[in-house]
């Protein structure tokens, strides 16, 4: 085993991961109906295929990709397209998305459940297959995968990093799937090396789950160039900036991507949802999410994409706990707080996290300049300073502290002993920012 | 059902234990050994005089809360920290009205007009102790007459001449002059000062500094009792070990080259740092959150930056001590340090 990696600055919440750490992922029943928002990437927006009273099965496309940067989004329920029209999208905006009833036979789309040799298909083929399967990257971003196993001709690619830090409190969805499915993510681990023909890859993963680790361990022992890569237990080692850092020294430039140091890296729920598109045929419907918190049936549950938060809390639950304060969608550190539960489980959606009232809140106070932010920001930016000139909207000085690079952690937040809320004000400066700048370029 | 409210915020949802109260009640804490000490040492005047200088402090924050009309917020023991480093600051016979007075004008004019806590540039109680030196002298230094603690004083080591001096003052306004001007003096005279050099730079001497046995302001006496106060405040990662290090650090280094009645290279290192309000100063006010950087590179600077201007104001200033002035003037350019020490960011060129 390596030495334990890390990176500078970071926190240390409490991991609050005991109560569904042994949880074996459990298969929900198919719900009645499942909301589909379109847009459920990053990217060039899709073209939505289906109509209102389209019969559909599980796996067709409901829309098509609107681009190189797009994917898919298929049905995960069989039955009837009951409406497209807008929903409530967990972001707490209406979007426009596809109700589907179900049917209860769960049909699939012809094709899928083919079984196929991955080592048999052409590299460009894979990428195909990888697009058409909706994946994108579900560490969180849900940038679309086969845009990054698409590295430019000039952009050599040396080492493929495999997210399964999870660094986020609550969350045991990766690491279930990391002990429950160990085979199938390295096999995935390989499909990927050979799409990207890179020389070294480190499975990462944090040292509160060695059982993960020698699961790892075990199953790599004589595999060339796959290695499991302990890292230290520290909130957010699962960024990608800092994995980066943390187990091959680089920094990926200010602006930049991880395939400009030579990097890609890849969730481990990814890798499993890419190695079931390749050689199951099975396009990207369904998620493992932990839900936890104030429950009690604290648990990982195999979920449908789409299915209501309602719908997932009433069958782990029986019934919705009255003094219910805040679902987060996520983990805490970086979650939605979602706005109500009629809201659908997205691709990304990795946990459901639920606070009792009453909800503890930050209280924003005044700084006092303690300096907790400034050591704990793994970018190294000076959170308080750059919050204060946010507050008073001194776009010129958010610019002057690098405010673009913040990769809105919340570790300043966290770790503030006056409660302010610092990463939604630096947000608020990053996305003013950002706007300065496409006015700015709209108007050339 | 469709009646549950949810609470939406934005990320992240969980925070840190830690609080404003939380700090200040332990840097309060912190400071109970060196108030014990001080009592033991000095009596209940200098209990009146640290009960004074809290009460004044706590009461004009919350009658200049209310006059703001912002929320009183006393609990947060702030106030209560800058009272009792205000009276620490006091020698053990000063009058009481001083205290009163000090603590008013820390609250009122360094820390509220600013903008209440957080927004001061300077620590409150330091410009509150200068603002008493520069209106009230006589009753700040006695013109070097310090109350001897009672454990033992200088005479201890046969220098009667010194015994309500500070060590500070002794050497540079009795030992310096002399050893400058030699053939002034009798030989005698010359002789004694000599060995009353000599006896500072024992290890005796040393020790009945660290342990408080040498006469100074309320809080600065005993090292040893400050030492506990602050270890507690670095296990429990309050204050930056930068700033002591590099201060105490700086200090010694420049004592040892320059500070020598003799020469270069003759300082005498321990009296420097153990004596005067340098442990104090070092640990429980250069170190204040608010008016110190808030970078790593800008707490080094700081730290020596306080180190530089303390031996200059010892060696070559009006003043014996130089602490207070020392911090007070990097506090006043802590918010240019910062803009200049923003650390080089994850990926910047």
């Amino acid at each position: 085993m390596l030495k334990q990696a890390t990176f500078p600055g970071g926190v240390h919440p409490p991991d609050s991961k005991e109560a569904t750490r042994d949880k074996k992922i459990e298969r929900l029943a198919l719900p009645a109906r499942v909301i589909l928002p379109l847009q459920q990437h990053i990217g060039a927006p899709v073209k939505c295929v289906v109509a209102k009273g389209d019969e559909v099965k599980v796996g067709d496309v409901l829309a098509s990709a609107g681009g190189f940067i797009s994917v898919p989004l298929h049905a995960t329920l069989s039955g009837k397209v009951k409406a497209v029209g807008s929903y409530m999208h967990p972001a707490g905006v209406a979007t426009e998305a596809v109700v589907i009833e179900g049917d209860g036979e769960d049909a699939w789309a012809a094709g899928a459940a083919a079984e196929r040799d991955w080592r048999q298909i052409d590299i460009d083929q894979l990428r195909k297959m990888i697009q058409d399967a909706g994946i994108v990257g579900l560490g969180g971003a849900a940038f679309p995968t086969h845009v990054k196993l698409s590295p430019p001709a000039d952009k050599k690619i040396d080492t493929l990093l495999i997210n399964g830090a999870e660094c986020e409190p609550f969350l045991n969805a990766d690491y279930r799937q990391m002990l429950e499915r160990t085979e199938d993510l390295i096999e995935g681990i390989k499909l990927v090396v050979r799409i990207l023909g890179c020389e070294r890859t480190l499975v990462a993963v944090e040292d509160n789950k060695p059982e993960a680790l020698a699961a790892l361990d075990s199953l790599l022992a004589g595999e060339h160039g796959i290695e499991a890569a302990p890292l230290k237990t520290k909130y957010p080692q699962g960024g990608e900036k800092q994995l980066v850092e943390a187990l091959t020294g680089r920094q990926v430039p200010s602006g930049g991507l991880p395939m400009d140091v030579g990097c890609v890296i890849q969730n481990v729920s990814t890798v499993l949802s890419i190695y079931d598109a390749v050689t199951k045929g099975r396009p990207l419907i369904d998620k493992v999410v932990t839900i936890t918190g104030a429950v009690r049936n604290p648990g990982n549950y195999l979920v449908r994409v789409g299915t209501s938060v309602l719908d997932v809390l009433t069958q782990v639950e029986g019934e919705i706990p009255e003094n219910l304060g805040k679902v987060i969608m996520g983990g805490p550190m970086m979650g939605l707080a979602l706005p109500g539960l009629d809201v659908p489980v997205l691709k990304g959606t990795n946990g459901l996290v639920l606070i009792e009232r009453p909800v503890p809140t930050a209280v924003h106070d005044t700084c006092i300049r303690c300096g907790g932010c400034v050591d704990s920001c793994p970018v190294r930016l000076v959170p308080c300073e750059l919050a204060l000139y946010a507050e008073h909207e001194r776009w010129d000085k958010c610019r002057e502290y690098h405010v673009k690079d913040c990769i809105e952690c919340g570790s300043c937040s966290y770790t503030c002993p006056a409660g302010r809320n610092l990463v939604q004000l630096i947000r608020y400066g990053k996305y003013s920012v950002i706007n300065e700048d496409r006015q700015k370029k709209d108007k050339k | 059902m469709a009646d549950i409210k949810l609470k939406v915020s934005s990320s992240p949802h969980i925070y840190t234990t830690e609080s404003v109260p939380r700090i200040m009640i332990a840097v309060a804490l912190s400071l109970v050994p060196a108030t014990i000490g001080a009592v033991y040492f000095f009596g209940l005047r200098a209990a009146m005089l640290i009960v004074l200088a809290v009460a004044s402090a706590v009461g004009t924050e919350a009658l200049c809360q209310k006059i703001r009309g912002v929320p009183v917020r006393i609990s947060d023991f702030s106030a209560v920290v800058t009272g009792v480093l205000l009276a620490f600051n006091l020698p053990a016979n000063a009058p009481w009205w001083m205290a009163v007075l000090g603590g008013a004008f820390a609250i009122a004019v360094v820390k509220e007009l600013f903008g209440g806590l957080g927004f001061n540039i300077w620590n409150p109680a330091l410009a509150a102790r200068a603002f008493l030196l520069a209106s009230w002298p006589t009753s700040m230094i006695s013109s070097g007459d310090f109350p001897a603690p009672r454990a033992g004083t200088l005479s201890g080591l046969n220098l009667e001449s010194i015994s309500q001096a500070t060590p500070l003052q002794f050497v540079k306004n009795v030992i310096a002059p002399l050893l400058q001007n030699p053939s002034e003096a009798a030989p005698a005279q010359l002789e004694a000062t000599r060995t009353a050099l000599e006896r500072m730079q024992g290890l005796d001497y040393t020790l009945s500094l660290f342990w408080g046995k040498v006469g100074g302001v309320i809080g600065e006496t005993s090292v040893a009792l400050l030492l506990i106060g602050a270890l507690y405040l670095l296990v429990k990662g309050y204050i930056d070990w930068r700033v002591p290090a590099g201060y105490v650090g700086t200090v010694a280094l420049l004592a040892w080259v320059f500070a020598g009645p003799e020469g270069y290279f003759t300082g005498n290192v321990m009296l420097h740092v153990c004596s005067g309000g340098l442990i104090l100063g070092a640990f429980f006010m250069a170190t204040d959150m608010v008016t110190s950087p808030v970078t790593r590179k800008g707490k080094w600077i700081f730290a020596v930056g306080c180190g530089v201007l303390t031996l200059l104001i010892r060696v070559k200033g009006g003043y014996p001590e130089g602490v207070s002035y020392a911090i007070l003037l990097m506090n006043t350019v802590t918010p240019l340090i910062d803009s200049y020490t923003k650390p080089k960011i994850y990926g910047g060129s």
